[in-house]
């Protein structure tokens, strides 16, 4: 089937830095302002307070974190508020050195997912891991959130600095 | 099911390139012409076309599915256009089954591009809108995240070291260098290589990843009695499946794609499909990181869940082994432009199965082979079954 | 069914700002190429003709989209440098939707030996003489202030 590959003209990034190949570049003006709901509204007050919430479902009985004010697998609104813990497990992690931009780090960031005590079994979070040795990362290790301090919390996941061991 | 029976008849592609002079809308006219030049069927006999493309966010250009349609053949035809992420490439045949099956249409187009280079500073970033903008994006997350989480979770469940992992990038970049398209094919790429290489993302390393890809690929689809004016050896759509898990993908087991095995589970149900492991002889899961391949080989219940490393370590799952896997080179080695990458997997089933893959041809008589992919906030399995 | 939750103040109200932090970087492709590099390099405008349909595009395509035949370089056929003016605007707002002072003349021009119709500015316009189905010019910037860009042409004037 070698006669039905096109034969694509490919060019290398030094086509484009010596401007062999013509091109245009173009900055897509996209600026959000997101309504957060009623949610997201609370989850992110809460954060704001130093605490996490959840909600919980009557049907399934699920504790769902982050809340939603309908249960995805009953397809019904969810009935009540319920605060979780801020400590879990860790469910999964990676020690990550590059950033969105696939810019090098020199020290790894550690994201995790964190089962939340409190919730559902296996409602995890995402978040990053803090004051520990990377090495020393296990799944199933204890972490507990990291606040920062009131003045400096704006209602946002990053309220919470970090996790740490236990 | 009292459906009409639906066959591939013919197939055609671009070469997978990193970036490429040639616009999306070029990418799919040349997909397209190799696809009617291989079935010697000219475009006012398509009566609809079904474009797949990923997010609009890679080419960079507004409403991908209309942009695409005058390249993709679509001018003055039905054309719809289907997004599920990766998983675009495995759905957009589906998609073509149903406009035939329901008889509506005699024959089809399906069209799938993708243009990864216009993305910068790199098409990494276009994934940051991936995750959630009120409780994950302030974290300053990278895709590699998402994978590498579910990598760790997965190799931590079942004990697995990196070469356990590692060995399904070596042998599918290998097989990719006897793929005439291919970006990243390796005849003597070795285990160790992809170990040493650069870590990105513990357990993540960079031969671990598909390559950024652009490229395209086209299938033309007919009714059985058209199908077999059309060719002597037409390949028939025996099952398609798909199924979408929860977007809290924290709130998921990410150890095992539940969203594959129920997608499998009914493309399997239509095709007849009671024993996969012994019924299927060829199987194309999706392979965006080689961790994939053996998650996806389980969730498609051609392996018990933890056993797929095992199967790949024994050579069951090479070329010339009792199930080969990826006989294609996978996204691993031919190259991963998002939606055009399970496309490339449907076209290699198509060849095989009529005995034209080549030198990547699998020995034997395959009569049957799966494809899967995967895509979305990972959580959307497709699957197709084909047979001859 | 009516709204489930309601506020009561609307200083409950809470806005979450966030952006896209990509931008791109477009190549003209294989045709496009070409066409811009005559533009640029020989002030000259081309289009493709279709060997099938007789269809001619302009800007120049690399292929048919009513046929799929390729359109090679045996299909360029020079278009130009005037044309007919198939119809026209005045735009009296930007982007972000503020006013201008001045409105911005647009208009669509079938070029002499084209079947396709392209889109650009107008210029040195008397707006009360604009008429559709007018005679008009394509104004080339300078050949030392061409880049191999769209807006190699200035703008198309009356004439």
């Amino acid at each position: 089937m070698e006669h039905l590959v096109y034969p694509t003209k490919g060019l290398s990034e030094q086509a484009f830095e010596k401007s062999e190949v013509l091109f245009e570049t173009w900055h897509v003006k996209a600026e959000y302002a997101w309504d957060t709901g009623v949610a997201m509204g609370k989850y992110l007050d809460e954060l704001k307070n130093g605490r996490l919430i959840g909600r919980r479902c009557f049907k399934c009985k699920r504790v769902m974190i982050p809340p939603r004010m309908f249960c995805e697998q009953c397809f019904r609104p969810t009935d009540e508020w319920v605060y979780v813990q801020d400590t879990g497990t860790v469910k999964t992690f990676s020690l990550c050195y590059v950033r969105w931009d696939m810019v090098r780090l020199k020290e790894p960031e550690i994201p995790a997912v964190i089962d939340i005590d409190g919730a559902s079994k296996g409602m995890g979070i995402l978040h990053k891991l803090g004051e520990v040795d990377p090495q020393a990362v296990k799944i199933g290790m204890r972490v507990q959130a990291v606040w920062k301090p009131p003045a400096e919390r704006t209602g946002s996941i990053t309220d919470i600095a970090y996790f740490k061991p236990i | 099911m009292g459906l009409r029976r639906v066959a591939v008849v013919g197939a055609g592609m671009t070469k997978f390139v990193r970036r490429s002079l040639e616009t999306g809308r070029e990418l799919a006219w040349e997909a397209v012409s190799k696809a009617l030049e291989s079935c010697e069927m000219t475009l006012d006999q398509i009566d609809c076309v079904v474009i797949g493309s990923a997010p609009d966010a890679f080419d960079g250009v507004h409403m991908k599915g209309e942009w695409l349609s005058t390249g993709a053949g679509a001018w003055g035809k039905p054309c719809m256009r289907g997004f599920v992420g990766g998983g675009t490439g495995v759905f957009s045949p589906a998609q073509g089954w149903y406009h035939i099956a329901s008889g509506l249409f005699d024959t089809c187009l399906v069209v799938c591009e993708e243009r990864m280079s216009p993305t910068q500073p790199h098409p990494q970033a276009a994934f940051n809108t991936i995750f959630d903008n009120f409780t994950e994006r302030a974290l300053g997350p990278n895709l590699l995240w998402i994978f590498a989480l579910e990598m760790n979770a997965y190799m931590t469940r079942y004990g697995l070291s990196k070469a356990d992992v590692a060995q399904v990038a070596v042998k599918n970049k290998r097989n990719a260098a006897d793929h005439p398209a291919s970006q990243l094919g390796d005849a003597n790429i070795t285990l160790q290589d992809i170990l040493d290489s650069e870590v990105l993302a513990w357990p993540v390393q960079r031969l671990d990843v598909s390559p950024v890809t652009d490229g395209a690929v086209a299938i033309v689809m007919a009714a059985d009695s058209v199908a077999r004016r059309v060719t002597p050896k037409p390949v028939w759509i025996e099952g398609i499946g798909w199924n979408l898990d929860t977007a809290y993908w924290t709130n998921r087991d990410l150890s095992y794609p539940t969203y594959v095995e129920e997608a499998a589970r009914m493309a399997y149900r239509m095709a007849g499909i009671t024993e996969p492991r012994k019924q299927i002889h060829i199987a194309e899961p999706y392979d965006p990181f080689d961790y994939k391949e053996l998650h996806h080989l389980e969730g498609l219940l051609l392996f018990d869940k933890g056993k797929a490393p095992e199967a790949t370590a024994l050579g069951i799952t090479q070329r010339n082994g009792d199930l080969p896997v990826c006989p294609s080179g996978g996204l691993l080695g031919v190259g991963n432009p998002i939606a055009a990458a399970a496309l490339m997997k449907i076209a290699e089933l198509f060849w095989q199965l009529r005995g034209e893959a080549g030198k990547r041809q699998v020995p034997g008589d395959p009569r049957r082979g799966v494809a899967q992919a995967w895509g979305d906030l990972m959580q959307v399995g497709t699957v197709v079954v084909m047979g001859k | 069914m009516g709204l489930l939750h309601t506020l009561e103040r609307s200083t409950e109200a809470r806005v979450y700002y966030g952006t896209m932090g990509v931008y791109h970087r477009y190549t003209a492709g294989v045709a496009g190429e070409k066409f811009l590099r005559a533009l640029k390099d020989e002030g000259k405008l081309f289009g493709t003709k279709c060997p099938r349909c007789g269809y001619v595009y302009v800007p120049a395509r690399l292929y048919c989209e009513r046929d799929a035949a390729h359109l090679d370089d045996a299909t360029w056929v020079p278009v130009g440098p005037e044309g007919e003016l198939v119809s026209f605007t005045a735009v009296y707002t930007d982007l972000d939707g503020h006013r201008l002072e001045t409105p911005q003349w647009v208009g669509l021009v079938r070029l002499d030996g084209a079947s396709s119709v392209t889109m650009h500015y107008l210029g040195e316009v008397q707006p009360e003489a604009l008429r559709v189905g007018m005679r008009v010019r394509v104004v080339l910037k300078p050949a030392n202030e061409r880049v191999g860009s769209i807006k190699d042409i200035a703008y198309f004037k009356p004439i």
